[in-house]
């Protein structure tokens, strides 16, 4: 047997859905997070119509992505046949009344459809949440913190990008005590949520990965991110709040590329018990490549 | 309820007996023509223990045909379904190779292939005569040989006691450690086999239910 079948003994890191597949997740978590900060962006006397607009391309620019990743493109249709228990197709079903509200938002400027591609936006983010969620087979995204991280994420996401925009219209400065405030609700979810893999559970593998992107993650997308965002608000500073957005949008941006590509793992296999053999009773089990939570 | 809608087909594979031959790999490769690289049936060769105490196992595995399937709920297309019998099955008609069930099954078990793929590069006669292409782009995986089990609605034969009506893997097994029958039928070869020796299933925390039991203790079988 090639070392290539025995090594599918622990835990491997899966190859189906790579940088496509991440992009879904990326592009698509940043424009609902646009979407929900278009409200936030009209409050303080910007034209909440641009962030409208970049947020439905960033989510069509997701699910092209995604388009072009799958095995069927043709046949793409056939994503909506189960919402009773599919995330993916509720995912596919509420694209469509985003992509209605957020367009009359664009078309007409009404607060009523900004608003409205507003909340979409939030459901659009948790389904993508819920899609990582229940693929079981993958340990990294089936604990309900994973859900949480990623809605964060993408929010800090949308919220920076609006902050970048603190360039052309210096009236959402304002925006970065939120940003900031994003920022350290992410790292609360982030730390919460990689605190859980250890305590429940995790493959090596997985942990390794989000150990070594740990610490640029947390200086210079939430510590230095997060300053800089606070910074411009409290100094009406535009291109320090620019800064920070732009590190906290990277920042969420390779994440969620190291949670779809890198730490995501299989489940690997497990003996709970060795054979019997002879006259031998059972042996103590194992299950190779995984860091099992701490006793106590 | 027909008697068929109360089957539940599942596998039952000693480990004590298994020796790691690959027969059963090779058998299913001969009976479903998977490509290169693709193994719908696969040993593994697990070793444990610390010298001069080790011990060698070897566990088939491939798709446990769960009860509760997460590919089934994650398919956005419903190409994944569960019969009645307790197979999980793919229409390759509809499904449109998302991946989504690759990443919710626990056990390894699906792949998709892409492009076309040959042992030599290009094609031999057996393979160009087998080929298919509704597989490519699609999920796949073992089907319990559903063909045959299929087959045994219409000939009144068992599966898993007659040989034309039970999966390649089985039949091939060469040290008889794999068995194939209906677990809600008490008198069947598996829940007797079951019912006096000790087993455990695949990841049974995660909920998924499956239909493969492995059986490490008891009763010789």
């Amino acid at each position: 047997m090639s070392d290539k079948l025995i090594d599918r003994v622990v835990p491997r890191q899966q190859k189906e859905w790579d940088i496509k597949g991440a992009l879904n997740f990326i592009f698509g978590g940043a424009g609902a997070g646009l979407l929900v900060a278009s409200p936030f962006a009209a409050a303080l006397l910007a034209d909440p119509r641009p962030f409208l607009a970049l947020g439905l391309v960033l989510v069509a620019a997701g699910l092209f992505s995604v388009w072009l990743k799958i095995g069927r493109p043709w046949r793409a249709l056939h994503v909506v046949r189960r919402p009773s228990t599919s995330w993916m197709t509720r995912e596919a079903l509420i694209a469509p009344l985003l992509f209605g509200a957020g367009a009359a938002g664009v078309v007409t400027g009404a607060p009523l459809f900004v608003a409205l591609a507003a909340l979409l936006g939030v459901v659009y983010a948790y389904a993508q949440g819920r899609i990582l969620k229940a693929n079981i087979g993958i340990a990294a995204w089936r604990r309900p913190a994973c859900v949480i991280v990623v809605v964060a994420t993408g929010l800090v996401e949308g919220f920076a990008i609006v902050g970048l925009a603190s360039l052309i219209w210096p009236s959402l400065t304002a925006l970065g005590y939120l940003v900031a405030a994003l920022i350290v609700a992410r790292f609360i979810a982030w730390t919460n949520y990689v605190a859980d893999l250890r305590r429940t559970g995790a493959p090596t593998g997985t942990l390794a990965a989000f150990d070594a992107f740990a610490p640029r993650f947390l200086w210079l997308g939430h510590a230095a991110a997060g300053a800089l965002a606070l910074l411009g608000a409290l100094a009406a500073q535009p291109l320090a709040l620019a800064l920070g957005g732009a590190l906290a949008a990277i920042g969420g941006a390779l994440f969620k590329y190291t949670l779809v590509c890198r730490a995501a793992f299989t489940q690997g296999f497990a003996l709970p018990k060795t054979p019997a053999r002879g006259r031998s009773k059972p042996g103590p089990g194992l299950q190779p490549g995984w860091e099992r939570p701490k006793a106590g | 309820m027909s008697a068929t809608a109360q089957k539940r087909y599942v596998m039952a594979i000693d480990l004590r007996r298994c020796v790691g031959c690959q027969t059963c790999t090779a058998a299913c490769k001969n009976a479903n023509a998977t490509p290169p690289g693709v193994q719908w049936r696969r040993v593994l060769d697990i070793e444990t223990g610390d010298f001069p105490d080790v011990q060698r196992t070897f566990m088939p595995v491939g798709c446990m045909h769960c009860a509760n399937p997460p590919c089934m709920h994650v398919c956005p297309t419903t190409a994944t379904k569960l019969r009645a019998d307790g197979l999980v099955t793919i229409d390759y008609d509809i499904c449109i190779g998302c991946a989504n069930c690759v990443m919710a099954c626990p056990y390894d078990a699906r792949s998709i292939q892409h492009v076309a793929k040959y042992a030599y590069g290009t094609p031999m006669k057996s393979e160009e005569a087998r080929f298919d292409a509704e597989r490519l782009g699609v999920a796949t995986k073992c089907t319990f040989c559903k063909d045959r089990i299929d087959l045994a609605a219409l000939t009144g034969q068992t599966p898993g006691v007659d040989p034309e009506v039970t999966p390649a893997c089985v039949n091939s097994c060469i040290s008889d450690a794999m068995h194939f029958g209906d677990i809600n039928d008490p008198n069947s070869n598996v829940s007797k086999m079951l019912g006096r020796t000790e087993h455990f299933r695949m990841h049974e925390e995660l909920g998924t239910d499956p239909s493969i039991y492995y059986i490490v203790d008891g009763e010789e079988t």
